[in-house]
């Protein structure tokens, strides 16, 4: 055991985590040059294309350090706000961090409460200032930022560059002079800590873990703690780049387990691994279920795909244990699910996945967050309220409450009075504002999380002129004034467009709806009037003017397969349309709210 | 049926509006002609069994060669492909060119080499349309060039632009009755359409130019409509209108899939299961048939694509889609599927069916386009 090191790496997007992680791969030989590509353990196409790490992978590494060989353990965290119960889990299941910090760009929002977490649960950690290739980089300025956060010396933080692959010999050599072997002990009864999950077709779910106590043995009947189910550890091993099977992982290592489970349900991150006939009295604290955070619809485009769009979001469930959905219906749409995911990335994700890996062209609905509504009969229950259509008649509603969370702002001191009116604007209240250095500042805001759905990623970057960093966490649900947001077609109510709302931003988001559906639905052969409305009342209108040219011209022997082509691409836009009443809707309309600013 | 197309690419001066492939120099002028006249004949094969109805040069202006260009390169079609008894042979010709000559001999030397057909841009007959559009020609050339070739030409067709920014449905209707009044048997109508990267897409862009409204334009579309036909014209095709015996058998076979031959830089070729495109570009058009290469890049047709053309194009005629057509040449299921797309149209009556004719109203004729793409089938890919 105290040959084995276990650590995680937090930084804030694009500071290299990925690289850095390639190039200690590469020094440590835990990669052949056949195997070599960038962003190794982004295994996602969609990951290594957006550069950003969804899920948490874990691969091993063998170093020999002054003589003796080492077992290095690295677990790579989701970069991302929507996954840090992930991230959380990850740190719980490492004894250091590397705290990557941009040597350009400096500490933003992530990295700091990330941090938090990594030093609540006592964590080692060594900052590295990367990226000191740079010529933009500064790293008097930010060597003196990150003594001041962590209360360091300045000779501890690592120069380094993951691209030229300086510092990386020295970055090895403090995971094992400073971050402490793993403690604990290999006779008592098991106890491993679920961090991850991944769904391998053939072999049903893989499970990460991390042993703190005793060992998991090849054949040994085990127990989740959380879940309360028991399994044979059919195999287990260790996860170099591809698995190693192993007769036992023993305490302080990591490991992986395929106990035949086939789907991701079972396995919930965070939960504890146990011997079944002598299970530990001593669970790994800190699990939670995660709650999904934002709801919307989703549908497919073609109503005949209903069926395979079950089966296509059933598949990727087994994979992505945190989403969930259950059938509903809309008079607009037809047939379809209400999905539930960790925040707006997570969404896009989902999304993007079903495009991509099941094909299936789908219409997402507005998201909404989840509220709590009251009736006057029965003030004291809270009706669960995913979807603007549950929302109760308003003339019964005691109250609605919405969730609220903290959120963490870092900016330029230049940029404060913009991020303010911003947060202000969002019903956000200042609770703190903190100089870290005279030109960074720390801004924490109490605010609703409805309108971190609504564009405000897309806001602060732009008022921020990009450099601002954000990070939340949900602190409980608030009485609000909630009003349901309705849109007319052709006179037609809409259900799919519906929005719930707070009610003073009605008239304003109405009326920017309107205007954005009049630019995204193209002209058809009629006019067609779009209006928003609260309850009866209509507050906004626009029309769309009828088609009144729609042909070209010239048809002659040269125009003949430009113009067919032409037609043909028409017709294929027209397919990812939906037809509610008579009008064509194409599917970004029916995210329209959530570019009203664009 | 079959014809040869022969692109000229030069221009005296470019139109605002035109995004047609021609150059404002003359220099390689012989060069082309040689590289045409030898074009002709590295095709010959392509139309070994094909009896040529129709010869047509269109551009560009080609009434900027000379009489003896052209003549040369109607006796290479002859030398090398079999021609029909009473070919149409048309020649597109700008006003300005028609006019230069002031003996008029012009017109009897066109006749002389076996010209029957005359296309003239004419635009309009208004200055400030032709200035607008920068046309080479004013209005008084265009209306004595006419009176001039009507006395020597029968069949003569006319190109009219409509839409125009300014002009006013009133000026419109002008327009189209004095060309009424020349008792021309066909005419050519546009909507002006703003191509990209035109000059008048820049002007209207930088504001210089109001852009083109498509409710006048519409509304024009309906005057001639009307005023055509109750001239006698038919409107067989959506932008042409022919008194009976004088539709373009040229652009006719366009629309029924005819096959045709197209000689030159930027001309398209049909053989029925394959369509060809020359090059767009005068030196390497030039420089490829020094070469004895003929620069065309092809595509062939798949069911679909063949398909969908004939939608396409049928919708825009008299002629309509015919079911039986679709039935024996594409399949029952095309057939089931094309009735299937086409219903909400004719609940919308934008489309109705005349015997086994699927046909646009003159509602639809504006918004055919649209309607066609409705119809159209796309293979999964
Ligand atoms: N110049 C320079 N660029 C780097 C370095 N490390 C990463 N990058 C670049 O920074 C971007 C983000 O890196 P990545 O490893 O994907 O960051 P992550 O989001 O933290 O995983 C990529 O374009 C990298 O090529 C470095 O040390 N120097
Ligand atoms: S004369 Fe004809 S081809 Fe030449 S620029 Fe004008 S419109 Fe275009
Ligand atoms: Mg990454």
């Amino acid at each position: 055991m105290k040959n084995i090191r276990n650590f995680c790496i937090i930084a804030h997007i694009d500071h290299g985590k990925s690289t850095l992680a390639d190039r200690l791969l590469d020094f440590t030989g835990s990669v052949t040059e056949r195997e070599k590509q960038n962003q190794l353990l982004d295994s996602m196409d969609l990951e290594r294309e957006r550069g950003i790490t969804i899920k948490s992978h874990a691969i091993q590494m063998d170093y020999t350090y002054k003589g003796e060989q080492y077992v290095l353990n690295l677990i790579d965290t989701p970069g991302h706000v929507d996954f840090s119960y992930e991230v959380s889990r990850s740190i719980a299941a490492c004894e250091g961090a590397l705290l990557i910090v941009d040597a350009a760009q400096s500490i933003q929002a992530q990295t700091i409460s990330n941090l938090y977490l990594a030093l609540e649960n006592d964590l080692e950690i060594i900052p590295i200032l990367n990226k000191v290739d740079l010529p933009s980089a500064n790293p008097e300025e930010v060597t003196d930022d990150i003594v001041e956060l962590l209360g360091c010396k300045p000779e501890d933080v690592i120069h380094a560059s993951g691209k030229t692959g300086f510092g990386v010999d020295k970055i090895l050599e403090a995971v094992i002079e400073r971050i402490p072997a793993p403690k604990g002990d290999p006779n008592a009864p098991l106890q491993a800590l679920i961090f991850d999950s991944v769904y391998n077709t053939f072999r049903g779910i893989e499970t990460y873990f991390r042993v703190f106590d005793g060992e998991i043995k090849k054949g040994q009947k085990i127990k989740f703690v959380a879940t309360d189910k028991e399994y044979y550890a059919d195999e287990v091993g260790t996860l170099k780049l591809t698995q190693v099977a192993k007769q036992s992982v023993k305490a302080g290592d990591v490991g992986y387990l395929i106990t035949g489970i086939k789907t991701a349900k079972e396995v919930k991150v965070g939960d504890t691994i146990t011997d079944f006939a002598n299970p530990t009295t001593n669970i790994v604290e800190g699990f939670e279920d995660v709650k999904p955070m934002v709801f919307a619809g989703i549908y497919p485009v073609d109503t005949e795909d209903y069926e395979e769009l079950r089966s296509s979001m059933e598949k990727l469930q087994l994979n992505d244990a945190s989403l969930v959905f259950m059938p509903e219906s809309s008079a607009a749409l037809g047939f379809g699910f209400r999905c539930g995911f960790l925040g707006m990335l997570h969404m896009e994700i989902i999304q993007e996945r079903l495009e991509r890996e099941f094909d299936m062209t789908v219409i997402t609905t507005v998201p909404n967050v989840s509220y709590h509504a009251y009736t006057n009969k029965n003030p004291d229950t809270a009706f669960i309220v995913n979807n603007p259509s549950d929302l109760p008649d308003p003339s019964t509603v005691n109250r609605v409450e919405e969730p609220y969370i903290k959120a963490t702002i870092i900016t330029k001191s230049d940029f404060v009075g913009n991020v303010m009116s911003l947060c202000i604007e969002k019903r956000g209240n200042v609770l703190n504002q903190t100089y870290l250095t005279p030109e960074r500042v720390e801004l924490t805001f109490e605010m609703p999380l409805a309108e971190i759905v609504f564009d405000f990623y897309d806001r602060l970057k732009t008022v921020s002129k990009g450099y601002a960093s954000f990070d939340y966490h949900p602190i409980g649900m608030k009485v609000s004034k909630l009003v349901r947001l309705d849109i007319l077609l052709n006179a037609q109510p809409v259900d799919a467009l519906s929005a719930l709302i707070h009610a003073d931003n009605a008239q304003n988001i109405g009326k920017k709806m309107c205007e954005k559906l009049k630019e995204l639905i193209p002209r058809q052969q009629f006019d067609i009037p779009i209006q928003a409305a609260v309850g009866a009342k209509i507050i906004s209108r626009e029309t769309i003017k009828a088609l009144r040219k729609d042909v070209t011209a010239k048809c002659y022997g040269g125009d003949i397969s430009r113009k067919r082509k032409l037609l043909e691409k028409q017709k294929k836009g027209k397919k990812r349309m939906r037809q509610v009443g008579n009008v064509e809707i194409p599917q970004q309309a029916f995210m329209a709210v959530l570019k009203l600013n664009d | 049926m079959s014809g040869i197309y022969i692109h000229i690419p030069f221009c005296k001066q470019a139109c605002h509006y035109c995004d047609f492939h021609f150059s404002t120099s003359l220099k390689k002028k012989d060069l082309l002609v040689s590289a045409l006249v030898k074009e002709l004949e590295l095709r010959k094969g392509e139309f070994k069994h094909q009896v040529i109805q129709t010869i047509y040069f269109g551009g560009g202006t080609p009434s900027l060669l000379s009489i003896e260009e052209l003549r040369l390169l109607i006796e290479e079609v002859y030398k090398h492909y079999i021609v029909a008894a009473n070919p149409e042979i048309t020649l597109e010709a700008n006003p300005d060119d028609l006019l230069d000559d002031s003996s008029k001999s012009i017109f009897k030397a066109y006749k002389s080499i076996g010209i029957n057909r005359l296309s003239i841009g004419i635009q309009s007959f208004f200055e400030e349309d032709l200035k607008l559009m920068n046309r080479a020609h004013n209005s008084e050339e265009a209306k004595i060039c006419l009176e001039e070739a009507t006395q020597y030409f029968d069949n003569i067709s006319i190109d009219l632009i409509y839409g125009i920014p300014g002009m006013t449905s009133k000026r419109w209707l002008q327009n189209i009755e004095t060309a009424l009044a020349f008792n021309i048997p066909h005419i050519s109508s546009y909507a002006l359409t703003v191509e990209p990267k035109t000059a008048l897409d820049t002007f209207i862009k930088k504001g210089l130019i109001k852009n083109v409204d498509d409710d006048l334009a519409q509304e024009q579309f309906h005057i001639l409509i009307e005023k055509l036909e109750a001239a006698g014209f038919i409107h067989y095709e959506l932008s042409n209108f022919g008194k009976p015996g004088y539709f373009s058998r040229n652009n006719s076979a366009y629309w029924q899939g005819k096959r045709y031959l197209g000689i030159g830089p930027s001309a398209h070729s049909f053989d029925g299961e394959h369509r060809g495109w020359n090059v767009r570009n005068n030196t390497k058009y030039i420089n490829a048939l020094e070469q004895n290469v003929v620069p065309i890049e092809t595509e062939t047709l798949s069911t679909t694509d063949k398909y969908n053309e004939y939608v396409m194009t049928g919708l825009r005629t008299i002629w309509g889609v015919s079911l039986e057509k679709v039935e024996t040449d594409f399949g029952l299921g095309y057939k089931k599927y094309l009735l299937e797309q086409s219903q909400k149209h004719i609940l919308e009556h934008l489309l109705y069916l005349e015997d086994d004719k699927l046909l646009v109203t003159t509602k639809g004729k504006f918004l055919s386009d649209g309607i066609a793409s409705d119809l159209f089938k796309i293979n999964a890919s």
